[in-house]
């Protein structure tokens, strides 16, 4: 194969405890994509996106990154963690972060270099946080935060991004500008994987779904896998609000010829 | 003090009993009585055990101090207590198996045992229910415990009564041999390298260990690298601190450093001095009080620059959060002053330049005397003048006449436009009833900066009268200056001159 996909998962199984988070999950994401990551709470989001990084260690079957084991596609892979994983009084400069993802090509036991910083301080620029570089991570704002994790991730120039849950807790404008960033990385051919916890604005922000609830209920298209059925399926009616989503689901082409797009 | 200074006294005796003993004289055997005297033998360096005691206070501050640095911002502070008690066992075996106080042999004991005690740690945590800190818990008192009771064995067997095993519980730096010194060295230039080497590796780990393994950190070996040198910075320290308190040479230098930096290289560099600082001062109080033992010595001087940080940071210190509060509500009392005596004159329609201290008590709802002080405050605070000084009669009644300054009126008109601004913002663009907004604006008044006052004026169209009809205090009334007016009509109004 000349170019292998970006993310191939061959019958994953995950338990923490022998008790199975993930079972039996095939998926191949093709490059170019922008796929959100639902399911209900407990449902292995976070454990799936820790899988393919290597950071949990499966029970079972195999992950590639472009055709390759994670640890020879780590300078092709970004990744953006829970912001709620890190300790926020940690004594570091927003800059210092953006660095870190600079970390995996200066390579082992060596320094940033000038290049390197250039790139971290650019990414900055993109999120918007340049005028907060030097300033200690704990006192930015939620949505400032992600910003900087979304900006250490831009500064590893990947081609494959893994992100859980980007848009938790953050203000109306950095969503947005998240959105946009997504977009952007997503038209110059970057794929995309993002954990995302609200079923309605799902629909709005990508263009694939990974419906998963310790299995892979579904994967593809946005129309063919939001689908009342499906939904049902991976949420199980244990959310009120599913009810109501499936059911905007379902009525969802009336919706659109009202003009009322979002959901 | 009174029976430290006795000490001296009772040894001085001792050798003029026993002049044979003078020969075999160790730093510790106090020779005289002034403390100045004892300060310069300190200083000069000129006895072997004084220069070891210092030597090795450097090192293994300097060792401590970065490897602390870690153990803090890491949360690792428990783990680190657990580390220097379950040493205790190894160090006791490794000196039955030598039969002598031989570093090498009590080294290598109590870093197996170190290294086991976090292993049970790991393991516990692994394989039961029993969560981290009980695991740190269980390990630390039951290590200590055997080690204790070997100990105890030790003393009551014919070599260990003058072997100074007794040392490692309190620290003793007067007893570090050279071997000790040079171990403590090794530790200290190896926590050097590493915090060089790997400092990029160490700091990605420490804030964010998922995102270190994304990017191809081998965390596992960092985390190995850091555990193994703390075994060695808390072993080689036992000689010097003790077992009972090395931890807090680990905690309270870094945990310091803490306090005044937000940058891990900083800290590292902060942590590693006040480490040094306080070994020094440890081991210098424990030669002034006849070689008592140096742990706690050390860690009382860690723990005072602790206390300093902690009150006087510069940033975080409660001393000076305090005055910063204590500025705060001055300013806030001196500018409900002004405001107060620019009320007044626009009630006579600035027709007179000063306003007495009875009509201010009367705006103030306070009374006299308590106007009387706030009055004096702004005079000085170079805000307002007292009229008629020459008399000490008015002065103190409510008749003295007091007079605002320029740099006084001009803060008086400043802090009146920002109050009626924001009423006027409140009730036109945030929608709030008139009679609400008066509580709100007499706090934001304080606060409200230039660029948001400008920011006020462009939302509400450059206006003139606040929600109460008031006039709006304009650039044109701060450089008329009070009483000024030759036309006592009003205030011209806020932009007018526009």
């Amino acid at each position: 194969m000349a170019h292998p996909p970006p993310l191939e998962i061959h019958d994953l199984t995950v338990s923490y405890d022998r008790k199975p988070v993930l079972y039996g999950v095939d998926v191949v994401v093709e490059t170019g994509s922008l796929v959100g990551v639902v399911g209900p709470n407990g449902a292995g989001k976070s454990t799936l996106i820790k899988t393919i990084m290597g950071i949990v260690q499966p029970n079972g079957g195999w992950v590639k990154i472009f055709g390759q084991p994670y640890r020879k596609a780590v300078t092709r892979v970004g990744y953006v963690p829970q912001r709620e994983s890190v300790d926020w009084d940690f004594p570091v400069s927003v800059m210092d972060v953006v660095l870190m993802g600079r970390y995996g090509h200066a390579g082992f036991m060596r320094r940033v270099s000038k290049r390197d910083r250039r790139i971290a301080s650019e990414c900055l620029e993109k999120v918007n946080m340049q005028p907060f570089s030097d300033r200690q991570i704990g006192n930015l704002s939620g949505g400032q935060q992600q910003r900087v994790f979304l900006a250490r991730a831009l500064a590893q120039e990947s081609d494959l991004y893994l992100m859980d849950e980007p848009f938790a807790g953050v203000d109306a404008a950095t969503e947005t500008a998240i959105v946009e960033l997504l977009r952007d990385l997503k038209e110059r051919g970057k794929t995309l994987i993002v954990v995302h916890h609200d079923l309605s604005s799902a629909r709005e922000y990508f263009d694939k779904l990974m419906l998963l609830n310790m299995r892979l209920v579904a994967y593809g298209e946005m129309e063919e896998t939001f689908t009342p059925d499906l939904l049902q399926k991976t949420y199980g009616g244990r959310l009120t609000i599913l009810s109501d989503v499936a059911g905007q689901a379902a009525g969802r082409s009336e919706f659109e010829q009202e003009g009322t797009p979002k959901l | 003090m009174k029976v430290l200074r006795t000490i001296p006294v009772f040894v001085l005796l001792v050798f003029f009993a026993f002049p044979a003993l003078v020969h075999a004289a160790r730093i510790g055997d106090v020779t005289d009585t002034d403390w100045g005297e004892q300060t310069f033998r300190f200083l000069s360096l000129r006895d072997a055990a004084v220069r070891n005691a210092v030597l090795g206070s450097v090192f293994m501050g300097v060792g401590c101090g970065l490897f602390g640095g870690y153990v803090v911002a890491r949360r690792l502070a428990l783990f680190g207590d657990t580390l220097s008690h379950a040493v205790l066992p190894g160090v006791a075996l490794g000196f039955l198996w030598s039969r002598s106080k031989d570093p090498v042999a009590i080294f290598i004991g109590a870093t197996v045992a170190g290294l086991l005690g976090t292993f049970v740690v790991a393991w516990i945590r692994k394989t039961t229910r029993v969560k981290e800190d009980s695991a740190l818990g269980l390990v630390l008192s039951g290590f200590y415990a055997v080690g204790i009771c070997i100990l105890t064995v030790i003393q009551q067997m014919e070599f260990g009564n003058q072997s100074g095993i007794d040392k490692f519980l309190f620290g003793q730096a007067a007893a570090l041999s050279s071997e000790d010194v040079s171990l403590m060295g090794v530790v200290a230039i190896g926590a050097l390298m590493m915090v060089t080497l790997f400092n990029k590796e160490l700091l990605v780990t420490s804030f964010d260990e998922g995102f270190a393994r994304s990017v191809g950190v081998p965390v596992e070996f960092i985390r190995y690298v850091l555990l193994v040198g703390l075994t060695f910075a808390v072993v080689t320290s036992l000689q010097a601190v003790g077992v009972v308190l090395v931890s807090a040479l680990l905690i309270t230098p870094a945990a310091t450093a803490y306090l005044l930096t937000d940058r891990m290289g900083t800290l590292l560099l902060l942590s590693a001095l006040f480490g040094v600082a306080g070994g020094l001062l440890g081991s210098y109080g424990s030669f002034l009080g006849n070689n008592l033992p140096t742990g706690p010595f050390m860690v009382l001087a860690c723990t005072s620059f602790f206390a300093i940080a902690f009150f006087c940071g510069p940033k975080h210190g409660l001393v000076s959060k305090w005055l910063r509060r204590r500025n705060r509500v001055r300013q806030v009392s001196l500018e409900n002053t002004m405001k107060a005596a620019y009320q007044v004159l626009e009630a006579g329609d600035f027709a007179k330049e000063s306003v007495t201290v009875g009509a201010l008590a009367a705006r103030r709802r306070t009374s006299v005397t308590e106007a009387r002080r706030e009055a004096d405050d702004l005079v000085n605070a170079g805000f307002a003048s007292m009229l008629g000084s020459d008399d000490p009669g008015p002065r103190y009644s409510q008749d003295a006449r007091l007079s605002l300054t320029p740099a006084g009126w001009e803060r008086a008109c400043q802090i009146v436009r920002n109050h009626r601004l924001w009423e006027l913002y409140l009730t036109n663009e945030v929608r709030y009833a008139a009679d609400h907004v008066h509580e709100d604006a007499e706090k934001i008044e304080h606060v409200l900066g230039e660029k948001v006052v400008r920011h006020l004026e462009r939302i509400l169209k450059d206006p003139q009268r606040d929600p109460h009809g008031s006039v709006i205090p304009s650039l044109e009334d701060i450089e008329r200056g009070s009483g000024l007016s030759t036309n006592p009509a009003s205030a011209t109004g806020y932009f007018q001159q526009n």
